[in-house]
């Protein structure tokens, strides 16, 4: 019998006396509906706590953000489904520094690790827990780009903040290669006190765009 | 009926790193003469519970969220031949390859096959319970191939060649300078001016395994939840470790024990609440990814997962102790226990330690395997275990129907009663009647001469020795509340000097 056989026939005979499947009782909340404001809020206030930098900004203004954000960067990532208006200030037009990301053309782990910084959009943020959502969208890109560089300059639309995780995981496909980033990398390993900064960017720039 | 022939007789219990080799009561005695061990429990264990009830009080629904965490895990459990073929249907649809391991030996060996079809002797891993569960890292440095833990925690156990002793902070029994001496003694290239602030600390560990992380081909993972409606993986971290590996190798293999599925991908909102915030304190982790199969151009483009019993058959045929598999390795039952925080996690042997760890071990290994029978009494019966554990499960229930089950196990086997047969005996016989009881009460003056002048007995003899190891037992009364009754109510004529002497009163 082979491994799979056996291990179904296993946990078949385990369940000989047919346990009952329950009803999930679903009772937790489904929905906030907290206002634009209040979303905003409490989003700044969760990422303040994880130590991310976080700046609100009228989306005219974004481009020059960024631009002012990047001002330290050497060099810096983009994918190349970003939203091209994004970076149309001045000193980006032309910016030398720029790298662009696709899948088609993907730069080498090796070339990303040159790389100072990234500048992606995000697909869906949740204000509760101060998460920000990618989920590998053109104007993300590959997961690599936000990994691998030690600066991530995220754009989060307002539109895209949902109250509580639920709302946010309901605007998704779960098939997508997500990944959920809940402040910058982190760790607790050394007497369960929460240190900043380990393998993931260390920095986390989050410019929310109204 | 030819079908039958082939079914398995059940059940087949767990191998690997499931087992205390020493009982209990020993490994723990020795734990506990470690005083360092216990300040940087004390003070880890203290810190995380404040955390967790700060973050846990922030959320209207957290009970809510606990019933249905409780009920979806039930539901997988009752459907999971079904769910593990639908799994499996949809992560192979989306080019991933599942491999099903029966023990710790056959998925080792799946492992390293894998690892040697990619020509590399190398692999980056990010923690995994399962993994450490088979001895996966033992198993693959015996066949050359080397692995190297990437988990901060993992790297300090490693590089100490010392063992977990937590399930999410294996290092928790060490404090910043004890790992900083580990860093300076055994870590190549380190920076000889380190201090002992985690955030150097922190650093130290970055530099160590940046190029590790940029060059590696093979990641080795766990997962925290399989989504069965879409073959979707996820993996729950904080240090970003996780995503190196599972994004930049060209081949991940993840080992994942069967129990680990949740039916939907709406089920996730549940657990995701759920988890962090019992498990670090936190709102939300760091980082979480999931992925589902292979994605072109993202990710590794060889994607394995092994699907491992190694016991849980054995445990979910318990119909009292199944729901143990209900675990989703948070760490909060460990957290709130008072064994735990004076003893620590290596007294329990396994790899899972602390309250879970004493009902999970014994229930995939068989309660007589080697000296599990010890692990349901490592327990004080408090049940704060229960009421941290964000799936329900209920704990000191299930540690009383081990304790059942080990006395079950060794009924009728010696011929010779032991001490606690003939106590036992004794104790059914005198309480069994008032008279009996009240004979025996006459002795009550013996165990005042045994005590002496300082009205204390230090010593008891035989197994009744364990009671007194710690602690002394007070003199006896000079009367039994019987007597002092008697004498209060039927002759109140008689010595009501004795009857006050309120010293003595039972």
């Amino acid at each position: 019998m082979s491994a799979r056989e056996e291990i179904l026939d296993r946990i078949r005979t385990a369940l000989k006396d047919a346990p009952e499947v329950p009803v999930i009782p679903r009772g937790y909340r489904a929905s906030s509906q907290l206002d634009e404001a209040v979303l905003i809020e409490l989003l700044v206030d969760r990422l303040i706590d994880y130590k991310a930098r976080v700046s609100i900004v009228d989306t005219a203004d974004v481009p020059a953000k960024i631009a002012e954000v990047l001002a330290g960067a050497g060099s810096y990532v983009v994918p190349a489904g970003l939203d091209a208006g994004w970076l149309t200030g001045l000193e980006l037009e032309q910016d030398s520094r720029r790298r662009l990301d696709s899948v088609t053309a993907p730069l080498s782990v090796a070339e990303l690790d040159g790389v100072d910084a990234v500048v992606t959009g995000s697909a869906v943020a949740v204000a509760e827990t101060g998460t920000i959502i990618l989920d590998g969208s053109p104007n993300q890109g590959r997961r690599a780009i936000t990994l691998v560089p030690d600066h991530h300059i995220c754009v989060v639309e307002v539109a895209d903040i949902a109250g509580i995780l639920p709302e946010a995981l309901r605007r998704i496909d779960g098939t997508r290669p997500l990944t959920m980033i809940s402040g910058p990398s982190a760790t607790s390993d050394i007497e369960l006190e929460r240190v900043e900064g380990v393998h993931g960017p260390r920095t986390l720039d989050v410019i929310i765009a109204r | 009926m030819s079908t039958f022939l082939g079914m398995p007789s059940l059940p087949v219990y767990g191998t690997g790193n499931l087992h205390a080799s020493e009982s209990f009561p020993k490994a723990a005695h020795r734990e506990l003469g470690n005083a360092q061990l216990r300040a940087n429990l004390g003070h880890a264990t203290h810190t995380i519970r404040d955390k967790r009830l700060n973050v846990v009080s922030e959320l209207p629904d957290w009970e809510d969220l606990r019933d249905a965490g409780s009920a979806i895990k039930e539901s997988v459990m009752a459907r999971l031949p079904e769910l593990l073929e639908q799994f499996e249907a949809n992560f192979t649809a989306r080019g991933g390859v599942i491999h099903w391991a029966r023990d710790a030996d056959e998925a080792n060996e799946i492992v390293a096959g894998l690892i040697r079809a990619t020509g590399e002797t190398e692999a980056v891993k990010i923690k995994s319970m399962a993994t450490q569960e088979i001895g996966l890292n033992e198993y693959l440095e015996e066949q050359g191939i080397a692995a190297y833990e990437t988990d901060l925690a993992e790297l300090i156990v490693q590089l100490d060649h010392d063992k977990p002793s937590h399930i999410l902070v294996p290092a928790i029994h060490k404090n910043r300078t004890q790992v900083r001496d580990i860093f300076l003694r055994e870590m190549e290239g380190v920076d000889p001016d380190l201090t002992n602030d985690p955030a150097r600390l922190a650093g130290a560990a970055r530099a160590h395994l940046r190029r590790k992380f940029l060059t590696a081909k093979v990641a080795v993972s766990g997962a925290n939840f399989a989504l069965a409606d879409s073959g979707t993986l996820a993996v729950v971290e904080s240090e970003g470790n996780g995503r190196m590996c599972l994004t930049l190798p060209e081949t991940l293999i993840t080992v994942m024990g069967v129990e680990k599925l949740l039916p939907t991908w709406q089920d996730l909102e549940v657990f995701m609440q759920l988890l962090p915030r019992s498990s670090t304190g936190e709102r939300m982790n760091p980082y979480t990814s999931l992925w589902t199969g292979v994605t072109e151009g993202d990710g590794p483009q060889n994607v394995h997962l092994v699907l491992l019993d190694n016991g849980r058959s054995a445990a979910l045929a318990d119909e009292m102790g199944r729901s143990a598999l209900h675990c989703i390795r948070c760490s909060a039952c460990m957290n709130v226990c008072p064994v735990y925080e004076r003893t620590g996690g290596h007294a329990y042997g396994s790899t899972y330690p602390g309250p879970i760890g004493a009902i999970l071990s014994p229930l995939m290994t068989g309660i007589q395997a080697e000296e599990n029978n010890s692990l349901p009494y490592a327990s004080s019966l408090c049940g704060a275990c229960y009421d941290a554990c964000p799936v329900k499960i209920n704990i000191p229930d299930i540690l009383v129907h081990l304790r059942s089950a080990d006395v079950d196990s060794k009924r009728g086997k010696k011929k010779i009663p032991t001490q606690m047969d003939i106590g036992m005996n004794a104790a059914s016989w005198a309480l069994s009647s008032g008279k009996r009881l009240g004979m025996l009460e006459k002795g009550l003056p013996l165990g005042r001469l045994a005590a002496g002048p300082d009205k204390k007995i230090t010593k008891l003899p035989g197994i009744a020795a364990g009671w007194t190891q710690s602690r002394d037992i007070p003199a006896p009364p000079k009367q039994s509340f019987r007597d002092w009754w008697k004498k209060e109510h039927h002759a109140p004529d008689t010595a009501p000097a004795a009857a006050h002497d309120q010293e003595d009163q039972p």
